[in-house]
């Protein structure tokens, strides 16, 4: 399948990364003109208040403070889904959690503009505030919504296949119940907006943060009831995303607004605590699973019952919750399934994406009891997920379409690398072996929005110089989707890296894109890169033809040289070039590309989430050692396998690979958000505790590929798929080492401690009851 | 609050700059000076994304004042790129992927120029102490373990 390339399975480096070395990278609280005016957030005390008052008079008095917005100066919601919208930029009528913003200024230094928020006064009548799915969905709770009575945003209940006759028919059933902490993504770079207003022409331009350009666009629009032809929206280089960027955030809006107000530049860089309260992270979760395996390990059945704690707002959340059962599916064979998913409010920062969307923590719960049942069956962890494998082309029972999967070969891989067989029960005291598997969405194969515009769209330019210029909306937020794209158009033309130069982000330049989500990038816009110079290449051949006199079927296309073939007559780029302008001067090509109707899903209510062009799979294996005095547990050596189709830059792949396996290591270890009534417990680096160098293991990663029939090159996605594979293996691996099978992320030295004195206790309970009863007559 | 003239080298250049008692360095270095390749990632001395080396040494300069820098050495990453061409460690991170979306690379590349030039041939454990300061959210830091020892072989260019 491979055929020999010039760009395309190159180890390429990142072309925006000298910039990043060096330091000239610029960011957006880099970017601020030296006069712009400093905007800062006045946010709500409590979790949860009917809003009586916001008196901004003496705010407004103050010398050099020159707006003060509140909610009253935008009150149309938004929100990423059309049919879910709730959220203002602004506070309106209530506030909902702790830390929402309820005004804000703009002055013309920090401390002015710090004095001013000092110099509101808010007038606010607390509400009673939940903070768990527990509290709020008793049925004497207060609506956080008026629109959601018992705080349930979405309640999804699906069941396909014949799921009572696949338990029936099982010869072993398991049940357990499961409980994630929530976690927040923690990119590097603090959120920030640069927004400037254009008075005398009405017009705006906000440099942000964003994944997702094109729904601040649209929202700003919205929110501001302007045109949408009167903003542009710039996306500068972004210091990570991870699924926190995927929406257009408040501060976005705010902005926006401040900028407008005082007619003229406002820079609003968030701090450290703000952006952990923005927020938008995986949600507080709890997984019932219930699964049927047949004595040979093939699953029967499956039964789950998913509640995430959703926070305040609706955000993204009806599609995480459908995500957590749409991808029980496309893993393995599962015959039977029923799936009850709910969605609830409660006063606390709206959760949203995060990397491995909805499916982590199911894929948790799925794999660990997956691996204790095997366990009882006398399987080995391999040989379970080998009985469930699924072979491509296959549809899933919940109509998603699977063209290709290379599981069975990451299975081999990472059995082998980790010396498995010859390692696993044979390790020191303390040690322990676990393993896992994972898989995740090339790209949503139906959009948020649906507007039946294609789902990827670029444009190249090439002019007088040689130079082809590539436009494209897609956010390159660290992940290499600009190096993706140039190597896409290199490789179709033959050319060298250098010729071309990627132009992203910016609305007033580069075409329309979704945004940098669901890992569609590379799926989406690298099949639309390749139709763009497929589109140049046929204008050049063209002009090829016409200079020398033959026809298009005798010319060998050689990238620098196009020749005609048999013969040694033929033309230079740059002749090829200057031919093919003296039509139409600079030449415009044009790709687009759109996800097979195949692919789309079923029929049913909520089909679309879940549904993908192509997924991509994982296996891994961890090595730990457990520390039973202290319940520390140190991750000693990680070896993953990931099926992504066809590594069009192997060292991006990696880097992607490691990235995600590690960021699931943190969900593992020791990250977790924490409220103390409504208060963020851990808005910092200090208590929201992310790996540093010190305990983050080696891993070993290798690329499998199996070549997706629809992807670009066969190429399949590599940012978020392997993540949720990190989990179970993680937890699989302590049951390995001491026993013990921990039901609650993350396994921080408390939680372990705990399940160590409850299995003491225990054991000592069974001994008291085995000895009276051997005493008794 | 008062204003000082603070006297240091930024990158071998003079600063003569008036600056308030409380301006901590990642201000001065960024809003008075334009070096905006120094990075602030928190509220103060959680990331290291602000790391620079004051007399060699590697300090965060959201916890330095920058009235305390007076006649100190300072460089930041704008200063490593010797007539435009990257470092031994520039180059490295680039090439090995050491760095993803960039934002804590300035802090990560200094911290590791700092060891270098303390420690030309770090075991790898030497270059997970002199890092452990510096978090990154991208490349599960496997990548710039391998960018520092690569540029460790390759030595200074």
């Amino acid at each position: 399948m491979t055929t020999a390339t010039k760009s395309v399975g190159v180890r390429q480096p990142l072309v925006d990364g000298v910039e990043k070395v060096t330091g000239a990278a610029r960011y957006t609280a880099d970017l601020a003109p030296r006069d712009a005016l400093v905007g800062a957030i006045l946010r709500s005390p409590l979790a949860h208040a009917r809003i009586r008052g916001v008196d901004v008079s003496r705010a407004r008095a103050l010398p050099g403070v020159r707006a003060v917005v509140t909610g009253a100066d935008c009150p149309i919601p938004y929100g990423v889904i059309p049919i879910a919208q709730n959220e203002y930029a602004l506070a309106h009528g209530r506030v909902r959690y702790r830390g929402e913003p309820v005004a804000a200024v703009a002055a013309v230094d920090a401390a002015t503009a710090q004095a001013a928020l000092d110099a509101i006064v808010l007038d606010l009548e607390p509400l009673p505030a939940y903070f768990d799915a527990a509290t709020a969905r008793a049925s004497d709770a207060l609506a956080l919504h008026d629109d959601k009575p018992g705080n349930v945003e979405r309640a999804v209940e699906q069941a396909f296949g014949d799921v009572d006759a696949g338990f029936a028919a099982a010869a072993l059933v398991g049940e357990r119940t499961f409980r994630y902490a929530e976690v927040h993504h923690a990119m590097m770079e603090p959120d920030a907006a640069l927004a400037q207003w254009d008075a005398e022409r009405g017009r705006l331009t906000l440099h942000s943060v964003t994944q997702v350009p094109f729904y601040v666009h649209l929202t700003l629009a919205r929110c501001l009831a302007i045109d949408a032809a009167a903003i542009r929206v710039v996306k500068p280089f972004v210091g990570g995303g991870f699924g926190h960027r995927t929406e257009t955030l408040n501060l976005e809006i705010i902005a926006a607004l401040l900028a407008r107000a005082a007619g003229g530049s406002v820079r609003l860089a968030l701090t450290r605590e703000e952006t952990f309260l923005t927020h938008r992270g995986r949600p507080e979760t709890e997984v019932r699973l219930k699964i049927g395996l047949a004595r040979d390990g093939a699953i029967t059945a499956v039964d789950a019952e998913v509640v995430q704690r959703g926070g305040a707002y609706a955000g993204y959340g009806l599609v995480t919750i459908l995500y957590a059962g749409a991808l029980l599916h496309a893993l393995y064979r599962v015959p039977a399934s029923r799936y009850r998913g709910f969605r609830i409010y409660s006063n606390t920062p709206p959760n949203g994406a995060m990397r491995g969307h909805g499916t982590v923590d199911v894929r948790h719960a799925f794999e660990s009891l997956l691996d204790a049942m095997a366990a009882d069956l006398g399987l080995d962890p391999f040989a379970v997920r080998r009985a469930n494998l699924i072979e491509a082309p296959y549809r899933t029972i919940n109509d998603l379409q699977v063209n290709s999967c290379g599981l069975a070969q990451c299975l081999d891989v990472v059995e082998r690398r980790s010396g498995w067989r010859e390692r696993r029960g044979r390790l020191p005291r303390g040690h322990g072996l676990g393993m896992a598997c994972s898989h995740y969405v090339s790209g949503s194969a139906k959009p948020v929005h649906w507007t039946g515009e294609p789902h990827a769209v670029i444009h190249l330019k090439l002019d007088f110089d040689g130079g082809i210029t590539v436009l494209t909306g897609a956010a390159d937020i660290g992940q290499g989707s600009s190096t993706l794209i140039a190597q896409a158009v290199a490789e179709v033309l033959g050319l060298p890296l250098a010729r071309i130069t990627v132009v992203a982000n910016d609305s007033a330049v580069t075409p329309k894109d979704n945004g940098s989500y669901s890992s569609r990038v590379s799926y989406m816009v690298g099949n639309a890169a390749i139709r763009a110079a497929d589109d140049l290449k046929r204008t050049l051949l063209a002009a090829a033809a016409r200079r020398l006199e033959v026809d298009v079927a005798d010319l060998d296309w050689q990238g620098e040289r196009c020749a005609v073939a048999g013969t040694d007559r033929g033309l230079d780029f740059r002749d090829v070039v200057a031919e093919a302008l003296k039509d139409a001067g600079t030449i415009v090509a044009k790709g687009s590309w759109s996800t097979p109707a195949q692919t789309q899903g079923g029929a049913f209510r909520g089909a679309a989430v879940g549904s993908s062009a192509g997924f991509s799979y994982a296996a891994l294996v961890v090595e730990v050692e457990v520390d039973a005095e202290t319940g520390l547990v140190r991750v000693v050596d990680v070896w993953v396998a990931h099926d992504c189709g066809r590594a069009i830059n192997p060292l991006a792949v990696e880097g992607q690979v490691q990235g995600s396996v590690w960021m699931g290591m943190g969900q593992a270890l020791c990250e977790e958000t924490q409220y103390l009534d409504g208060l963020h417990a851990r808005a910092n680096f200090l208590d929201y505790r992310v790996p540093t160098i010190v305990e983050s293991p080696p891993i070993d990663c290798s690329i499998v590929e199996a070549p997706d029939p629809n992807g670009p090159f066969g190429a399949k996605e590599a940012g978020e798929g392997s993540l949720a594979a990190f989990l179970p293996a993680f937890t699989n691996a302590i049951a390995d080492a001491i026993g013990l099978r921990i039901d609650a992320l993350p396994v921080s030295p408390d939680r372990l401690l705990e399940a160590l004195v409850a299995r003491r206790r225990d054991e000592r309970v069974r001994r008291a009851r085995a000895a009276s009863k051997a005493v008794s007559p | 609050m008062t204003r000082n003239v603070l006297a240091c080298s930024v990158n071998g250049r003079l600063r003569e700059v008036a600056v308030d008692d409380a301006t901590l360095l990642v201000e001065f270095l960024r809003d008075d000076l334009g070096l905006t390749g120094t990075k602030r990632g928190c509220d103060g001395g959680e990331c290291g994304a602000c790391t620079v080396l004051v007399d060699g040494a590697p300090r965060l300069a959201c916890l330095t004042l920058a009235v305390r820098c007076a006649g100190a050495r300072i460089e930041t990453i704008e200063s490593l790129a010797a007539g435009g061409r990257m470092s031994a460690l520039q180059a490295a991170f680039h090439e090995k992927l050491g760095t993803q979306c960039g934002f804590c690379t300035p802090g990560m590349i200094l911290a590791a120029e700092a060891l270098l030039r303390a420690d030309p041939a770090p075991d790898e454990a030497a270059i997970r102490t002199a890092l452990a300061g510096n978090l990154c959210r991208c490349t599960g830091y496997v990548k710039i373990i391998e960018a520092v020892q690569a540029a460790a072989v390759a030595g200074p260019r």
